[in-house]
């Protein structure tokens, strides 16, 4: 990370909060992040430390406070609603609305930002949608309707969407929250694959801690006075795992490399 | 890979074909028989028997028939527009209060002209008159709908909102009602009944001005519409303009339900049924494949509620009103039952 042109993302004193009418309630100052491009972020934090807050005000859904913050060198406040969408895509938790809505359809709406308007799919449309469907290895399930599919299946196809949007940052708000420890280390490895065969960018907010602490490459951990970014060894060496979880109950095993139960706990 | 977006031509072909016949079933309908022979020689300006048959079939049926499709295909669009914006099956002109609002407007100008004087008065009983003023009002009460519906996401609730809007402005025309002459009164009633006839060829041409402005404002939208069907997060996130789509729906609806509101009179569950027909016919979510088809399905199902209130072949035609009631609500009622779960 010797050149700043490298940083796919990066802030620069950048607050995140809300304003209302009477006061303003900081979640986070002076995050200065420097993202490099084809890495597996996992964002770790306590329920309402402010993981969403981050993640919306890196797209754009809810201002910053203050500071700056730069996709591919370019500020966020000068990308247009498009070009944001060509750079970077996204893959949410809430429910889809009920539509009749097919697994292709639902894919290639990922084409949007790319297609004329009246949204017709031209040969280069067509092909990212179907790079995106074997990258994902999701092709045997195209005709079905979205709503027939199980929470796993259509936690992939939404991640083929993303693919399909062919942007440089995927950004998932915690994905793999409705589903079995099978689909969850599926999914895990889908986007560990992503990052390092294409190059992907992908920032996860999650609460599979012992998952994330062994495929990421980079970890976000927010507590409530800090917010740290480093590779996993060095937080690891540097003992900072265990500020994640200010309890009694939780701790961080060095050895194993995982948080386990306190050996203070007395069921 | 093959694109597996599915080809409807065939089901196209066959709607046009049952719009075709249907249309002229319903021309040859009516308390005059005539032969269809002598129908078809009256629309090519041939020679037709009797000169009645020939004004009726110019100046009764014709213009009839073409308002039916005009009427059927723009609420049922309005519908589909609605269901797609609220995200709620149960959303449509009628139900959200909108036709009501559009008869507010209408109540104003008829009602109240005497409050505004007499060119206020001239422009009441022009068409233009009314077009704008229910189109005005049809906007007003959308744009509240529209302003609730970003407060309280709660289906239900919009449902309510709607329902309540329906009959706030019930009340305001009641108010109105009392207060006016009986002349004036007699007026707004037999425009309330709701009716495809009685339309001048100049009032079908402002008719079908403002509802190839609203249409075209749909097929702006047709493209973000789609993205919609994720959410407006999702839509966003696609680069979708949502505030935009939102205002260009609310105002192609309100052109659309206003105008033909203005015209025909409030009329029911045209545009809450005709959208859910045609999802289970084509079983898509696509808007590209839908607005045609919802469009077509929405022209053939008013011209067989108009052939119906007209079947009895007597000199009486019942209201269109009752027809598209008798004919929604068992759709609505018998979807539910049957799909548990009806999409939109």
């Amino acid at each position: 990370m010797d050149l700043n042109n490298q940083h796919i993302i990066k802030t620069s004193k950048l607050s995140i909060g809300y304003t209302s009418k009477k006061n303003v309630n900081i979640i986070a100052a002076d995050l200065n992040i420097e993202l490099g491009k084809g890495k597996l972020v996992c964002l770790l934090g306590k329920n309402g430390i402010g993981k969403s807050t981050l993640l919306r005000t890196l797209t754009k859904v809810q201002p910053a406070l203050s500071g700056e913050i730069f996709i591919n060198n370019t500020n966020l406040k000068t990308l247009n609603s498009v070009e944001l969408a060509k750079s970077l895509s996204l893959v949410l938790t809430e429910h889809l609305p009920e539509s009749n809505l097919s697994v292709y359809e639902l894919v290639a709406l990922g084409r949007q930002p790319y297609t004329n308007w009246v949204g017709n799919l031209s040969e280069t449309d067509l092909k990212f949608i179907d790079n995106a469907f074997e990258q994902t290895n999701t092709k045997h399930l195209i005709n079905a309707k979205y709503y027939e599919l199980s929470d796993g299946q259509l936690q992939k196809v939404l991640i083929a969407r993303a693919l399909a949007q062919n942007t440089d940052i995927i950004i998932l708000d915690e994905p793999t929250v409705h589903l079995d420890i099978h689909h969850t280390i599926e999914t895990f490895a889908l986007l560990k694959k992503l990052a390092k065969d294409f190059h992907k960018t992908i920032i996860v907010s999650t609460h599979e801690v012992n998952l994330a602490l062994q495929l990421a490459d980079i970890l976000w951990l927010m507590t409530p006075s800090n917010f740290m970014a480093d590779t996993t060894e060095n937080l690891i060496e540097n003992d900072r795992l265990d500020q994640l979880f200010e309890s009694d109950l939780i701790s961080f095993n060095k050895t194993l490399k995982q948080f386990t139960l306190s050996n203070s706990y007395q069921p | 890979m093959v694109n597996p977006t599915k080809s409807y031509r065939n089901t196209f072909l066959i709607l046009l074909g049952a719009l075709l016949l249907i249309f002229i079933v319903n021309i040859s309908l009516g308390s005059v028989y005539i032969p269809l022979k002598q129908l078809f020689l009256a629309f090519v300006d041939g020679e037709v028997e009797k000169e009645s048959w020939k004004s009726i079939a110019l100046n009764y049926r014709l213009p009839k028939a073409i308002t039916a499709i005009i009427v059927g295909s723009g609420l049922s669009i309005s519908g589909l527009l609605m269901q797609t914006l609220f995200r709620n099956p149960l959303a449509g002109p009628y139900v959200l209060g909108i036709s009501s609002g559009a008869s507010l407007g209408v109540a104003i100008l008829i009602l109240g002209a005497s409050f505004f004087g007499a060119t206020a008065a001239g422009f009441a009983f022009s068409s233009w008159g009314h077009a704008i003023a229910a189109s005005l009002g049809a906007f007003l009460v959308l744009s509240a709908v529209m302003l609730a519906a970003i407060k309280v996401r709660n289906t239900m609730s919009i449902l309510i909102i709607g329902l309540m809007f329906g009959s706030l402005t019930a009340s305001v025309i009641s108010v109105l009602a009392y207060f006016s002459s009986a002349n004036q009164l007699q007026q707004y009633l037999f425009w309330s009944f709701g009716s495809l006839g009685n339309l001048s060829w100049n009032e079908i041409l402002v008719l079908l001005i403002i509802f190839v402005i609203g249409m075209t404002f749909v097929i702006f939208i047709i493209k973000p519409l789609n993205s919609l069907l994720l959410g407006e997060n999702y839509a966003k996130s696609m680069g979708v303009n949502v505030k935009r789509t939102r205002n260009l729906t609310l105002i192609s609806t309100s052109l659309l339900t206003g105008v033909i509101t203005a015209f025909s009179g409030p009329i029911a569950f045209i545009g809450l049924a005709v959208p859910h027909l045609t999802k289970l016919l084509f079983s898509t979510s696509n808007h590209k494949i839908l607005v045609p088809a919802v469009a077509i399905s929405g022209a053939i199902i008013m011209l067989i509620c108009d052939s119906i209130a007209q079947l009895p072949t007597s000199e009486y035609t019942l209201p269109i009103n009752a027809i598209t009631s008798l004919f929604g609500a068992p759709i609505i009622i018998w979807l539910l039952v049957r799909k548990r779960k009806i999409t939109y």
